[in-house]
């Protein structure tokens, strides 16, 4: 066969992690970018820099303070012994975490564009029309935004996809909980079984090019459809 | 304007830099040589002020791999024999394959008492975690794998097992305690960062085939004096000092 069995697995591990990720990040990062969009409060330089800055770290400095953080004697580790939860790291929910925040930008940042483009006029109509807080913002600004959700939520998912160094510094690489397809390419070639990193690669490089493409090419059709 | 100037002379003085008087060898070197091979090196420099030894450690697998598509490196020192034997065949080295250590696998831990464990001790419920270096591609690990299938243990643990990229990774899961155990090269555990810190013992020898180590001059240092003479360097007293300090067994020596 073309993929072997694990090749399958570590395909679907790397769905299943990109699809959690994206799902807590739409939780997540829908209000925080709401907020970066219509605050003006100073907090809106720093925390928009923070959340930016997964774009310009090396993945070795994440993977490096998640490792001690999700020790035995990192808080994040006491935590997960004092509420008797198994620990994260080399485990399905670590990476998620890792994730999680590795791709925070590519949540927040489409979404705060999103909702900066819809200005205030919509949502100042709608109050005057006696719309509370809460359905202006699942009424009007939802519904507008949603081109914005569709790039925010593609670019995570294929973010996390293409997640490599984070992986490999706190997966401790186990098949059908950490092993995702990315770090199993990097074992076929140190074990120089070309072929198979061929199989795999192929694989990850026709799926994300569909997946970029669907995304392009609605953008441009709705482009073309305003003109 | 002012910022231009700054840029050129920064520029410069980067330029200038790789200009130097001696000469410089690269080398690709087994991830459990990390320390050992620095100190070698360090030691070879005083005798040859202005030269540079550039070393850079990975898993054997990838150097060899790396080797192959044409990495510009001069020196190989794997941890497996087998690896620099295959570059022969392959026509990509400039002289034989020279045994320069066996390397000796240890059971460590930064928490438990690893100083009384054996292999059979890992299966303590407490032991969640038990980290080594992939034995896909790891000398280190397919050694780990082989000593936990002749006591009977791997299939007891291997759930249990977590795999580092090489062998100084499946040592930063156990130094970290993010493994409450990892079977990792007792060279490592003798550097003098980890030095003091958690306990070990040694694995048997009888348990796995040894972990004969080899260097091969590669057709890119052919021409290299230098390449040469670090090569030689290696069976120097002073070099064999250091190897056994860290605990590495030399060829043509009793073994333990």
């Amino acid at each position: 066969m073309f993929l072997t069995q694990e090749d399958v697995q570590a395909l679907i591990l790397t769905a299943r992690l990109a699809g959690t990720t994206t799902a807590i990040l739409l939780l997540v990062g829908t209000p925080v970018a709401w907020w970066l969009a219509r605050t003006k409060s100073w907090v809106k330089g720093p925390l928009a820099s923070i959340v930016a800055l997964p774009l310009v770290l090396p993945p070795s400095v994440l993977g490096f303070y998640l490792l001690l953080a999700l020790g035995p004697q990192g808080p994040v580790g006491r935590l997960t012994q004092w509420l008797e939860i198994s620990a994260l790291p080399f485990s399905f929910w670590g990476l998620v975490l890792a994730s999680a925040f590795y791709s925070t930008p590519f949540m927040i940042q489409p979404l705060q564009a999103a909702f900066e483009g819809i200005g205030e006029r919509p949502l100042e109509v709608a109050a005057t029309l006696g719309a509370g807080p809460w359905d202006r913002f699942f009424t009007v600004a939802l519904p507008l935004a949603r081109r914005g959700f569709l790039t925010a939520g593609v670019l995570t998912f294929a973010h996390t996809v293409g997640e490599f160094g984070v992986v490999l510094m706190i997966g401790g690489n186990l098949p059908g909980a950490t092993r995702v397809a990315s770090v199993q390419i990097y074992d076929y070639v140190d074990a120089m079984q070309y072929a198979q990193a061929h199989h795999l690669a192929l694989v990850l490089v026709g799926l994300s090019f569909l997946v970029l493409l669907v995304l392009y090419t609605r953008r441009s059709v709705s482009a073309w459809s305003k003109v | 304007m002012k910022y231009l100037k700054t840029l050129a002379a920064l520029l410069a003085v980067s330029l200038l830099s790789f200009a130097q008087a001696g000469d410089r060898i690269t080398v690709a070197a087994a991830a459990d040589l990390k320390f050992a091979l620095d100190e070698v090196a360090a030691s070879f420099r005083q005798t040859h002020p202005g030269d540079e030894v550039i070393i850079a450690y990975g898993s054997s697998g990838k150097a060899m791999a790396q080797i192959q598509q044409g990495a510009p490196f001069d020196l190989f020192f794997s941890a497996d024999i087998a690896f620099p034997r295959e570059l022969v065949k392959a026509g990509l080295a400039a002289g034989d394959v020279k045994p320069y250590a066996i390397g000796r696998l240890v059971i460590w831990s930064l928490n438990l008492d690893a100083a009384h464990m054996t292999l059979s001790s890992l299966a303590d419920p407490r032991i969640q975690r038990i980290a080594i270096a992939n034995p896909k591609h790891a000398p280190y690990g397919q050694r780990a794998e082989e000593a936990l299938k002749a006591t009977g243990m791997w299939p007891k643990i291997e759930s249990r097992l977590v795999y580092g990229e090489n062998i100084s990774q499946t040592a930063q899961f156990a130094m970290t305690g993010n493994a409450q155990v990892g079977l990792i090269a007792l060279s490592l555990v003798l550097n003098p960062e980890m030095k003091g810190k958690g306990s070990y013992s040694v694995i048997p020898q009888n348990l796995h085939q040894p972990l004969e180590q080899g260097y091969v001059l590669l057709k890119n240092g052919a021409n290299k004096p230098l390449a040469r003479q670090f090569a030689t360097y290696m069976s120097s007293a002073q070099a064999r000092a250091i190897m056994v300090k860290y605990g590495f067994t030399l060829p043509g020596e009793a073994k333990k």
